[in-house]
């Protein structure tokens, strides 16, 4: 059987984004990628009022931040309106807090970033966030799971295949843009590998059928 | 940081490093394994194609950096951005010292920014009572170790997880465990904690776009992002050369910077700013964004003919990766603040000349890292030429005066080689090396057995050696280099058995001297002139098709290096064109040349390993052919671990730093040994005269030889 060039492109992403760490899934409506989020946060136990690095032994200053946190959190700003208010009703129901601003009230940490990606390059596996407000800037940041849902006609091929995109949005100021390849990492002891050592622990991209 | 007064203090601290068992462990898994990936990262690209579109992209910003800078500068003010011009390090600390005291912003937080070390940012802000915490993993470990960083992207490397974790306890007054994944998340929080606090951020930057007045940041651990959102108040530190026309150039380096850097396709985070973004914490909801862009000697270096190549630099790091005299020492020994072939160069013209007399000393001019670079920077040439800069300026140190004396007379030259028959006779072995060493000047040397001078040197045999009479195939020219001539002529007389019976006419010109190389490596460049042109004259008239060198340095000393030292005479330029297109290696030569292939030889040989002459495989891109050669001439063909890793020679460099030079050469026998060969084989004679030095002494029965002695010992009799 022979993949088409868009497949292609697909798998390709796939491939690159698993390669790092990225956990990877297709589905075929937003309905199921608020599914899979209230999944992740709930029986997944994604989601927990003591976050992680919080049960380790810190600093005052450090142990203080931690305990502002008493909510199991999801935050998904910029959102279309029906869709924020379909994800903040099932959150609502599940007993999780679901907030669209406000990311500065929450610095000691939120437990899931919920985003829709306006890109992905296939190259790289990487997701392209246009995100000039702070709050979705934040929410990709201080959330200790990041979930993206990336529409399949969205991939393109590489870098220079996303430059017409990108030298609009450079070109719209004031700007602000994120390419965002799998989760916060770090290798700055001993070169071993670690994830999450300020942004999310794990990157979930949730792959949208056109 | 890298600070020894003189070149023997620098010594010591480089003693220190070879005890570090941890750093020297670190540093090998570390060259071995980002090989790996970065091979994996570059699969599925021509490398050198991309190299060379970042080399044109950074070359095309020179002509045009003032007027990019002003472009940038509009556009990024246009978009609500200060932007600042500083000519120094002292200016941009005191800008950005000024930017916090207007701003009011006492607690500051910081990215990454090598520009930043460059500075000294830190103190001067410090010393100024105010707060800075730096947030990437690596720079806040040795921040808080008050260190300098040890590597341009992996700043702690130096560091074991048990002393990041007597540091956390210490920060955090509570007892840490040597666990990496909690240590990452004690720093997770304590760091997050300095997040929401902080007044002012600051970065440097990858990219400056002069199209659209962004900068880009390049990073894995996403503590940019928060350094650039939380704070009101956000200044990038950046070098002038970081600038770039277009997005498309931006492009073309991020495609190589990570994948040259850590074998990563992509870094976790890119990050593109443009204007003053959304910040809600600030009194109008915008943020107040400054760029400082910092000159510091970059003018100067952009105006420099040979030096403006620099602003090609991605700062990768790799070339530290890959450096051979960086693994064993670390980078605090191995540059001032820029560590590495760059760090050697950068620190010249960031931090003057006093703090680069002693590092620049210490490359062993191996062309790894010119191999590696992302930007095709001539590394190891520009390295050299800071050592010639500082020395025409400072002084000649006696032994390189003397050096240049001796070898600017050929005859002068050769007859002290001849007299040093004489001279070692109550000291030589009778079994080709010396018994003791007599001079005090090699007290340090006595990990190698060093070789005594022959009886005869090649010059005075070549005339006794039978030419083929008929059936002549090409005229060539044997050009010996000094080592062959009068240490190891038989290598010579191997290789003109092989080339006769394959109908080769051969002629050895008298005139020709010493190639130069070893008076380029001191920094002595009028004499290394003066030899370059003696030996294009030896072979002016001699008619031949090829001039063959059984030496790899000498090969690419005369092939690469005779064009840039004569290249600017206008009544030289054509001869040494036509001189250097005859210039083959030995082993190129009879491969691809004369076609030897297993047809030539007879009977099975040894189990044979081949050591890579930095300048065969690097300097010359050959790697196939003495390889091939020796499968060809039946011998038990066994490729040896890091085979194309220097082994610790370089010429002048294992006098100078001999405990460097013999730490690379127990490393390579370490590997030659493991493959179980009998015969070791080189194309070089300063690496056989390395080898079989340190075999000799460690007792081991292997033999080296050079690849045209072992071919020429399994060829068919006649021809």
């Amino acid at each position: 059987m022979n993949d088409t060039p868009r497949q292609q492109l697909v798998s390709r992403f796939v491939d690159k984004a698993k390669a790092v760490s990225a956990f990877v899934t297709e589905i075929s409506s937003l309905d199921e990628a608020i599914a899979y989020t209230l999944d992740l946060c709930g029986s997944r136990g994604a989601c927990r009022i003591k976050i992680s690095g919080c049960e380790e032994a810190l600093s005052p200053p450090a142990g203080e931040l931690c305990l502002t946190k008493q909510a199991k959190i999801v935050a998904a700003p910029d959102l279309d309106p029906e869709l924020f208010q379909r994800l903040a009703e099932a959150c609502s129901e599940a007993g999780f807090a679901c907030l669209r601003d406000g990311m500065r009230q929450h610095l000691g940490g939120i437990d899931i970033g919920f985003t829709i990606a306006d890109l992905g390059i296939a190259e790289t596996g990487t997701l392209v966030l246009n995100c000039p407000g702070e709050d979705l800037r934040l929410a990709t940041m201080i959330s200790e799971y990041h979930v993206a849902v990336l529409p399949k006609g969205s991939i393109v091929a590489d870098g220079f295949a996303a430059e017409s995109q990108l030298r609009k949005y450079l070109h719209r100021t004031p700007d602000y843009t994120a390419f965002i390849t799998g989760a916060s990492r770090t290798a700055d002891i001993e070169r071993v590998l670690a994830m999450g050592v300020h942004g999310p622990l794990e990157l979930h991209i949730l792959l949208l059928e056109d | 940081m890298q600070d020894a007064k003189n070149l023997k203090e620098y010594r010591q601290t480089i003693q220190e490093s070879l005890g570090n068992d941890f750093l020297r462990r670190a540093l090998d898994t570390f060259a071995v394994t980002y090989r790996a990936s970065r091979a994996r990262a570059f699969a599925e690209f021509d490398v050198q194609q991309l190299v060379d579109e970042v080399a044109a992209a950074k070359d095309a910003v020179l002509p045009r950096l003032l007027e990019l800078y002003s472009e940038f500068k509009k556009n990024a003010e246009d978009a609500g951005v200060k932007v600042h011009f500083a000519k120094d390090a002292a200016e941009a600390n005191r800008l950005v010292a000024e930017i916090a005291e207007r701003s009011g912003s006492k607690k500051i937080i910081k990215s990454k920014s090598m520009t930043a070390e460059e500075t000294l940012l830190n103190h001067a802000l410090e010393d100024r009572g105010l707060e800075v915490v730096e947030t990437d993993l690596g720079e806040w470990i040795i921040q808080l170790r008050h260190e300098g960083p040890s590597h341009m992207v992996m700043p702690a490397i130096h560091l074991s997880r048990y002393q990041v974790k007597d540091l956390f306890s210490e920060v955090t007054g509570a007892r840490q465990e040597p666990d990496i994944e909690k240590l990452v998340k004690v720093a997770r929080r304590e760091l997050r904690s300095k997040f929401v606090e902080a007044d002012m951020g600051i970065t440097g930057a990858n990219f400056a776009i002069a199209d659209t007045g962004t900068i880009g940041l390049v990073t894995n651990e996403g503590n940019a992002r928060l350094v650039t959102t939380l704070p009101r108040v956000h200044v990038a530190l950046l070098g002038i050369d970081k600038l770039v026309p277009t997005v498309d150039d931006a492009m073309k380096i991020l495609r190589v910077l990570p994948r040259n850097a850590t074998g990563q396709n992509l870094t976790s985070y890119v990050t593109w700013i443009t204007g003053a973004n959304e910040c809600r914490s600030a009194a109008d909801k915008k943020k107040e964004i400054h760029f400082i862009v910092l000159d510091n000697g970059r003018l100067e270096m952009a105006k420099d003919p040979l030096f403006s190549q620099v602003f090609r630099c991605v700062r990768c790091g790799a070339c530290a990766n890959v450096c051979p005299v960086y693994r064993l020492v670390g980078g605090h020994k191995m540059g001032h603040i820029y560590i590495g072939a760059i760090g050697l160069i950068l620190t010249y013209f960031f931090h003057g000349p006093e703090k680069a007399r002693n590092i620049v000393q210490n490359c062993i001019n191996c062309e790894a890292c010119k191999d590696i670079c992302a930007g095709g920077i001539d590394l190891p040439r520009l390295i050299k030429q800071v050592h010639v800069r500082i020395q025409d300026k400072e002084g000649h140190p006696l032994p390189s005066l003397l050096l240049a004396r001796v070898m600017k007379s050929r005859k002068l030259f050769h007859t002290l080689l001849r007299t040093a028959k004489w001279a070692q006779r109550p000291v030589a072995g009778g079994d080709g090396f010396m018994r003791h060493l007599p001079m005090m000047f090699f007290k340090e040397h006595d990990f190698k057995a060093l070789p005594t001078v022959a009886d005869k040197p090649f010059r005075d045999r070549f005339a006794e050696l039978a030419q083929p009479r008929e059936n002549i195939r090409f005229r060539v020219g044997l050009f010996s280099g000094c080592v062959q001539d009068f240490v190891y002529p038989e290598q010579m007389e191997a290789a003109f058995t092989l080339f006769a019976d394959h109908g080769c006419a051969m002629s050895f010109p008298m005139e020709q001297s010493c190639c130069g190389l070893p008076l380029q490596m001191m920094g002595e460049m009028a004499t290394s002139r003066s030899v370059a042109e003696q030996n294009l004259r030896a072979f002016e008239r001699e008619g031949v098709d090829y001039i063959v060198t059984l030496c790899a340095s000498c090969a690419s000393h005369l092939k690469h290096n005779y064009p840039v030292l004569l290249g600017d005479d206008p009544l030289l330029q054509d001869k040494v064109r036509q001189f250097t297109a005859k210039v083959i290696d030995f082993s190129s030569f009879a491969r691809d040349v004369l076609g030897l292939d297993a047809t030539a030889f007879t009977g099975q040989g040894q189990a044979a390993t081949f050591h890579s002459p930095c300048h065969l495989c690097r300097g010359l891109g050959v790697h196939e052919a003495p390889r091939r050669l020796l499968e060809a001439a039946g011998y038990d063909f066994r490729e040896a671990d890091e085979s194309e890793v220097c082994c610790g020679f370089g010429g002048t460099f294992s006098a100078k730093f001999p405990e460097l030079s013999a730490e690379l050469l127990r490393k390579k026998l370490d590997n030659v040994e493991k493959t179980g060969a009998e015969l070791l084989l080189t194309d070089c004679p300063g690496c056989v005269m390395q080898l079989r030095g340190g075999l000799k002494k460690r007792g081991s029965t292997i033999v080296v030889q050079h690849t045209a002695e072992a071919l020429a010992a399994r060829k068919k009799k006649g021809g």
